[in-house]
């Protein structure tokens, strides 16, 4: 694992939390575990110490795997399944270095009791950086396993091969032994003394085939446990009282009527009211009794107004990139183009809403909770149940969508406060519209560049700065002499009094901001040089891998430079995220009223070794078909510190009847490492759109979404 | 007011006591403990709570617990016919068109509801008969994929 690269990333966000002390770990399993690797406790001590301040993964391999006595293997890892596939990708890794079925394995994921420590699901980390120390793990275990075998069968290792959870001889067949025989009922401290060798990719037989979703039987049939599926004895549904805005402070209140009802609790615990019954739809009939008045606030900005006053709130911006000298790339140009792009507050709206289920058992709490970062809600709840964190459990279901929006734990929190306050396993499961009240949208945004091109389409000016997105994707990849990109607003939570409610990590953050803006201005750029969009990026790019997803996507697509026609054009958008190069490029068609068909889009995608090809497509069609609500329709309307769409009927997400024909293509590159695979195809979606309608009808956009209004107002 | 109602739920004789305005996706999900139907919006926007009433798809979380009184009502769980998956689960696990899974049983039942009105459907009348369906994830190409295959599947013979 490139311990530099996990670091660079911005994940400002996240707080650092104390991994799973290894002794913890291993009475946890107790007779379970079967292969122990010998450490001193002053080797198991300094290491715990580096990770309290540099968090990473154990070095003992028995964190990340287990053979039972059935000869099943549990794969342990921190990160969740929130539809994104890991919960195949990660066992296929397993089972390829390991050498055992694909079906024999089973993911434990995400349980803070029983799986090594891990920051949370997201930034396309788990591939990148969770895959490579899971493989070097189950490369390790098989290595020594293949010695336990050699001793065991008397049989020299170089006679051995592992196939299938089976260790034979390869000169005697019915000489073997299977990993589980070698395992049953011991304790094998052994070391392996050697330095574990990953598979080369020819020997490769699980890794980057097409395999289809290990969790699908269970979702197809109800089974699929999610954490509001959860059912304890004595168990309450909690609703909790609720503010009209962000930053309303309560007057007064009263729950005098709600007590009143049969079988209902009401818990006050400060500004912190709920009630509580054994049926979630009686305890929100009783919320409905309680009775509250608020201070509100002065509402300052709104949806229209945010704009100005994120400019006018930003700190001194920070250069994130830089060369050559801007002056001479200004006077080098022939043409100077200078604009502005803007995008709303978006909603994570996971289909799942935000759900927790606490029960504390003497000194113990154990929570189940729909979160993309278990090991930070276990902090969260210990901190405020007052306890300490060993004694916090939490273990996350199946988790029904993420985004980023499940980075927050608040609902675990209050579902732990509960119990402990009501002494009975309590349930919390927001409504909608508290989903859309608490959500951490993806911050508006300004985006300014000031770019130049001479007369022969080269670009030689390239000065960006972005506002209040944060820096991912924000630096271009086009050889440009003179240029610059900065950065300001503290990335996607913003600074104090920027934001009037809380904002945070969105499906690919910054980078959807970044690649609208960045993308937008080269067609802009194209058009003034009077060169085709896609020989104009041809013209300015040296980098190989973007040219050969730019080529691959022109092919597919059958990119032409004669116009559509008939209120129908086509667009280009390319960008970088998470590793992983992306090339877009889509046809759309525009209506008098602006109203926006998405016909096709043709995605190619760079994302080194591919582990599962087929998850890495549904990744890449969900994020084409995701991006176009961004793009089109999903913006927050709000007066200060009120949120006004706080469902489905407002906030439109994208439907059936917009699916556009999607073809996707990976571009094999199985020599370099794997990269991310959950977000990088979002980020064209504003681009690829813009660009097309521009050629379409003459529109030029620079705010998202792309509302039929925005359009109509820039149709010539 | 508190009531018995009985129906038929996934095949069984089912009886319930209780408030008959409560709406059926709670008497499901915490009278009975079927939790294969979810809650996702509570106001009939997004038809992750879709459920069979009669052969037609409803939104259990509009739809009052007193209105299934002598009904059969078909959840999830009840779809697959002794351990043999209906065609369209059959379908959603082919072209895994599904990520997080917490709109599939929504989907497949919406889509049974489809089928079985219109068993043929277009392409154009997919689509038009799951507009009111949302999956976040956005597996939409897949889920259409998935219905067409299984109303292969269905004319074959493979209905439930």
């Amino acid at each position: 694992m490139k311990k530099d690269d996990y670091m660079d990333l911005d994940f400002s966000d996240i707080e650092a939390h104390f991994p799973l002390d290894r002794r913890e770990f291993i009475k946890l399993f107790g007779g379970g575990i079967v292969i122990l690797v010998s450490l001193t406790d002053a080797e198991a001590l300094l290491q715990q110490r580096r990770r309290r301040f540099r968090p990473e993964l154990p070095e003992d391999f028995n964190a990340f795997l287990r053979i039972g006595e059935d000869g099943r293997v549990s794969c342990f890892t921190g990160k969740v399944e929130l539809g994104q596939g890991i919960i195949t990708s990660l066992a296929q890794m397993l089972a390829d270095e390991l050498e055992v079925s694909l079906d024999s394995v089973d993911m434990v994921m995400g349980d803070t009791d029983l799986c090594p420590w891990d920051m949370g699901t997201f930034g396309s980390m788990s591939t990148r950086f969770f895959g490579p120390p899971l493989r070097e793990a189950a490369a390790k275990a098989r290595a020594v396993l293949m010695e336990l075998a050699a001793e065991h069968l008397q049989t020299p290792l170089s006679k051995l091969k592992a196939k299938d959870g089976v260790i034979f001889d390869k000169t005697q067949n019915k000489n073997q032994v299977t990993y589980a025989q070698l395992t049953k009922g011991k304790k094998i401290a052994k070391k392996l003394e050697r330095k574990a060798t990953l598979k080369p990719l020819s020997e490769f037989t699980i890794i980057g085939k097409p395999v289809s979703r290990t969790d699908a039987a269970e979702k197809v049939t109800g089974k699929a446990v999610f954490a509001g599926d959860i059912r304890l004895p004595g168990m309450l549904y909690a609703r909790i009282l609720r503010p009209p805005s962000h930053g309303a402070k309560i007057k007064s209140v009263d729950t005098s009527a709600a007590e009143k009802i049969k079988e209902v609790r009401v818990v006050k615990d400060e500004d912190f009211i709920a009630v509580l019954h054994k049926h979630p739809d009686e305890a929100e009939k009783a919320l409905s009794k309680v009775k509250a008045q608020y201070d509100l606030p002065e509402a300052k900005v709104d949806d229209k107004t945010i704009f100005d006053h994120l400019l006018k709130v930003a700190p001194e911006r920070e250069t994130v990139a830089q060369g050559g000298n801007l002056q001479t790339g200004e006077k080098l140009s022939a043409h100077i183009v200078e604009e502005t792009y803007l995008n709303s507050y978006v909603a994570h709206a996971p289909t799942e809403t935000h759900t927790a289920i606490a029960k504390i058992e003497g000194n113990k709490a154990t929570v189940w909770a729909s979160t993309q970062r278990p090991f930070g809600a276990k902090e969260e709840v210990a901190e405020a149940l007052g306890f300490p964190s060993k004694d916090v459990r939490i273990i996350p279901p199946f988790v029904g969508g993420g985004f980023g929006g499940k980075n927050q734990n608040r609902q675990a929190v209050e579902a732990a406060r509960l119990a402990k306050l009501t002494g009975k396993p309590v349930q919390v499961a927001w409504t909608r519209a508290e989903e859309f009240f608490y959500d951490t949208f993806r911050p508006a945004a300004v985006v300014k560049i000031k770019s130049g091109i001479k007369d022969t389409g080269k670009i030689f000016l390239w000065d960006y700065t972005v506002y209040f997105a944060g820096e991912r994707g924000s630096q271009q990849f086009y050889d440009i002499p003179h240029h610059r990109t900065a950065s300001t607003g503290g990335g996607w939570r913003g600074t104090p009094g920027s934001h009037p409610f809380g904002t945070g990590a969105w499906r690919a953050p910054s980078n959807n901001t970044n690649t609208f803006a960045r993308e937008s201005q080269i067609d802009i750029m194209a058009l003034r040089a009077g060169i085709d969009p896609l020989e104009f990026r041809l013209k300015n790019l040296k980098d190989k891998r973007m040219i050969g997803v730019l080529t691959t996507a022109a092919e597919k697509f059958g990119w032409t430079k004669s116009k559509a026609g008939n209120g129908r054009g086509y667009g280009i958008s390319l960008g970088i995220d998470s590793g992983t190069y992306v090339a877009h490029m889509a046809e759309v068609e525009v209506d008098k009223k602006g109203a926006v068909q998405v016909k096709r889009v043709v995605c190619a995608q760079d994302m080194g070794l591919v582990i599962n090809p087929e998850g890495a497509k549904m990744q890449m069609e969900g994020c084409i078909t995701m991006g176009l609500g961004y793009a089109l329709t999903e913006e927050i309307r709000f007066k200060g510190g009120e949120i006004f769409d706080l469902n489905f009927d407002t906030y439109e997400i994208p439907r059936f009847s917009w699916l556009p024909k999607i073809e996707t293509v990976l571009i094999d590159a199985k020599d370099s490492p794997h990269q991310g695979g959950g977000e990088p195809a979002i980020i064209c979606m504003g681009a690829v759109v813009a660009n097309a309608i521009y050629d379409a009808v003459g529109a030029r956009l620079f705010q998202l979404p792309m509302t039929p209004e925005r359009i109509r107002a820039e149709m010539p | 007011m508190r009531e018995t109602i009985s129906f038929k739920l996934n095949d069984k004789p089912t009886r319930l006591t209780l408030d008959g305005e409560r709406m059926l996706l709670w008497a499901l999900r915490s009278e009975l403990s079927l939790t294969g139907t979810k809650f996702g919006c509570g106001e009939g926007c997004c038809g992750v709570c879709t459920v069979l009433v009669n052969n037609e798809a409803v939104r259990s979380c509009q739809f009052p617990v007193k209105d299934v009184k002598g009904k059969e009502v078909i959840t999830i769980e009840g779809l697959a016919n002794n351990g043999n998956f209906h065609p369209l689960q059959k379908a959603f696990i082919k072209h895994n068109a599904l990520q997080c899974g917490f709109c599939t049983p929504g989907m497949i039942l919406n889509a049974y509801s489809l089928l079985l009105k219109n068993p043929q459907p277009t392409h154009k009348e997919i689509l038009q008969g799951m507009e009111e369906n949302l999956c976040r994830c956005a597996s939409y190409a897949r889920i259409v994929m998935a219905i067409k295959t299984a109303a292969k599947e269905m004319k074959r013979g493979g209905n439930r």
